[in-house]
């Protein structure tokens, strides 16, 4: 299949227009073969990131919302070459990975937070130990980097002197993940990835967590690509917001503008799925049947088509790609969406 | 006036081994026929285990129960032997957050439904298989003749729930126990569910305890609301009461901590610390080490209780009682 969505132009544009994106990713993808009967065949494969491209600007917090499946994890781990990409580019400060910037360098800029904090973190080291690992093994002298740790472990706050020789089973959920954001400062980088990294934690500590990562970002100039599946969460924290669906970007905004005036379908389903807050208006409808379909063999054309109130014949037949909407910087992938696209909503081109 | 169908009285319940918690202290519930309660906690504040208490789930040699709990007139503590199998799944039942673990992974799911239904009220091989494909049709899962025949393994996460939900209400239960069942679905699989249970709920007038830790969750799906903190409810209340006028300190940052509604770049009003380990049996309001309106009293002596409008209670020095009560 070659048509999987070409990156569009206005996709890559440079946001803000006048300086150029602090990260961008070109045309991202990643296919998994699965193996399987008797000689370990390839039977099939999971399209896990199909084509993705988004910029990020310095400073600011790009939300990734979607549901189990889409790729939003597999593009976090793509970033800083946990997984390799089969294709596409990632440059970071207009520097390319693998031609003129090396996955060393790019991890030290890039760091990542994940969901589990205990299964982040070895049983076995203290803390500190955690937090001066990767400086130490890049060459900074054992006592400074005991030094720095102590550091960063008071500036997510927890108190040294209490938790520096302390190990991750005596700490609490919320404890071990201010202890893995600090330990993805210890490099000082321009961008911290956070995978979900809140989800597990209960309500009353994510709020805390979530005003310490709004502390640091200030205090550090800090960048961050926020990966959940909240969108209570996703609009608090973000400036800008990407849905992905089965491996690619359906819609990406300013968060006000996408939360307030949805155009993809599936934007508008994901919204439409919060629970209500108000006793007077709960749901009366589901926005969608059925599970998430996965990503192994994805429907041809736009792969929200099968599920989509709105689909039409040219719905299957073709890949909508991203299209740049009238208003700021909101890219949507929905022929409806698309004028001259063939769609009974969209409209005539001028 | 009609009976309750579920009454506990100053329920407590200790849990015994390297180390005692204390997990529930003395929770008073009164569940009418129909009705729809929601727990609302978190991780650790004794929710589930006072679900488990109802059906008697939990390990009997480590803990304790305290207090009375009557099911439909039944002395739950009491029961054993044939009559607890008979409210297990007959009177009472439940469903739970991992389908995967409550479904039997070498029996096809028809099978499953219509041994449940065979084993509790006697009937034919056959008319157990005739229930298990009503109730699979009931929970909307497409082409249910087909899927009579099929193993959990081979069902999605929201298909696996559906046939949970058929399973626990096979046998027509008077109570339904949810222990945060759509918390691991996705959000357009999760919203589903719920309208699902709701209907279901009101097709066969069973009563439902929804434990969860989302309060859009609670709204979705109940009449009233009790708030858990350290195995106690410290506030309980309609829906639009626990919502619209909360009145203990907790509740209120909980609200604030869904963030529905709070303001960009505004900071959160984040309840500080983290909840009690509940070691030793609490002498003062619990939540007083992070109230941000404690007293000097709150340490030192239990909360008054502020009883208002039948089912509307708060636990703290701050609710005052009606004048003429």
């Amino acid at each position: 299949m070659s048509n999987a969505t070409s990156p569009s132009p206005e996709a890559a544009a440079p946001v803000p227009a006048s300086r150029a994106p602090l990260l961008s990713v070109n045309g991202l993808r990643k296919h998994f073969p699965l193996k399987g009967g008797l000689f370990g065949r390839t039977t099939g494969v999971v399209r896990a990131v199909d084509g993705v491209s988004f910029d990020v600007a310095e400073g600011e917090t790009l939300g990734i919302v979607g549901e189990s499946g889409c790729g939003k994890s597999t593009t976090a781990r793509l970033l800083v070459d946990l997984i390799t990409p089969d294709d596409g580019q990632i440059l970071l400060e207009s520097r390319r990975l693998g031609v003129d910037l090396d996955v060393r360098e790019l991890r030290r800029h890039v760091q990542m937070v994940f969901q589990d904090s205990y299964a982040s973190l070895n049983p076995r080291l203290t803390m500190e130990d955690a937090i001066a690992f990767g400086p130490r093994v890049n060459g900074m002298p054992a006592a400074k980097a005991t030094a720095l740790a102590h550091e960063l472990l008071a500036k997510v706050g927890l108190e040294p002197r209490r938790f520096a020789g302390r190990y991750p089973h005596e700490l609490s959920g919320g404890q071990r993940q201010r202890v893995n954001i600090a330990r993805a400062l210890a490099f000082s980088p321009k961008i911290v990835i956070l995978d979900e990294a809140v989800s597990a934690l209960d309500k009353s500590v994510e709020a805390q967590v979530l005003n310490l990562l709004a502390d640091l970002k200030k205090e550090l100039g800090l960048t961050y690509i926020f990966i959940s599946h909240d969108l209570n969460v996703v609009r608090y924290i973000s400036d800008r917001v990407m849905v992905m669906y089965l491996g690619e970007v359906a819609e990406i905004g300013p968060v006000e503008t996408l939360y307030a005036n949805p155009t993809h379908p599936y934007t508008r389903a994901l919204l439409a799925a919060m629970p209500s807050m108000d006793p007077d208006r709960r749901t009366e409808e589901a926005p969608l049947t059925g599970d998430p379909p996965n990503p192994i063999n994805p429907p041809s054309g736009c792969r929200f088509h099968p599920r989509c109130a709105k689909a039409e014949g040219v719905c299957s037949a073709g890949s909508p790609g991203l299209f740049k909407l009238p208003s700021d910087r909101h890219l949507v992938a929905c022929h409806a969406a698309i004028p001259g696209s063939g769609h009974s909503l969209a409209e005539m081109p001028a | 006036m009609t009976m309750p169908l579920v009454e506990m009285k100053d329920v407590t319940v200790r849990f015994h081994g390297a180390r005692t918690v204390h997990a529930v202290n003395g929770v008073n519930l009164t569940l009418m026929p129909g009705e729809t309660l929601s727990i609302l906690g978190e991780s650790g504040s004794g929710k589930s285990v006072t679900l488990k208490t109802l059906l008697r789930l939990l390990p009997e040699n480590r803990t304790e129960i305290g207090g009375e709990v009557r099911v439909a007139g039944a002395d739950v503590l009491s029961l054993d032997g044939r009559a607890l199998a008979n409210h297990r799944g007959g009177v009472v039942s439940m469903i739970f957050q991992d389908p995967m673990l409550a479904l039997d992974p070498v029996y096809t799911i028809g099978d499953q439904i219509a041994e449940a239904v065979m084993r509790h009220e006697g009937v034919s091989r056959q008319a157990g298989l005739a229930r298990a494909l009503d109730m699979l049709t009931r929970v909307r899962i497409p082409s249910p003749e087909r899927r009579m025949k099929a193993y959990p393994h081979e069902m999605s996460g929201g298909m696996r729930q559906r046939a949970m939900i058929a399973l626990a209400l096979a046998c027509r239960p008077k109570l339904l126990l949810a222990d945060e069942p759509t918390t691991a679905l996705d959000a357009t699989v999760q919203i589903q569910i719920l309208l699902l249970l709701r209907e279901l709920q009101r097709e066969f007038g069973m009563a439902m305890i929804f434990v969860t830790h989302d309060i859009g969750v609670a709204v979705e799906v109940s009449d009233r609301i009790a708030v858990m903190y350290a195995g106690e409810f410290v506030e309980t209340g309609t829906v639009r009461q626990i919502i619209r006028e909360p009145r203990h300190p907790y509740t209120k940052g909980l609200l604030a901590a869904n963030l529905h509604g709070a303001v960009k770049g505004e900071r959160l009003d984040a309840i500080p610390g983290a909840p009690p380990a509940l070691e030793t049996k609490p002498t003062a309001c619990s939540f007083a080490p992070r109230c941000p309106v404690r007293l000097d009293g709150c340490e030192s002596a239990r909360p008054p209780v502020a009883h208002f409008d039948p089912g509307r209670m708060v636990r703290c020095i701050h609710a005052v009682e009606p004048a003429m009560a």
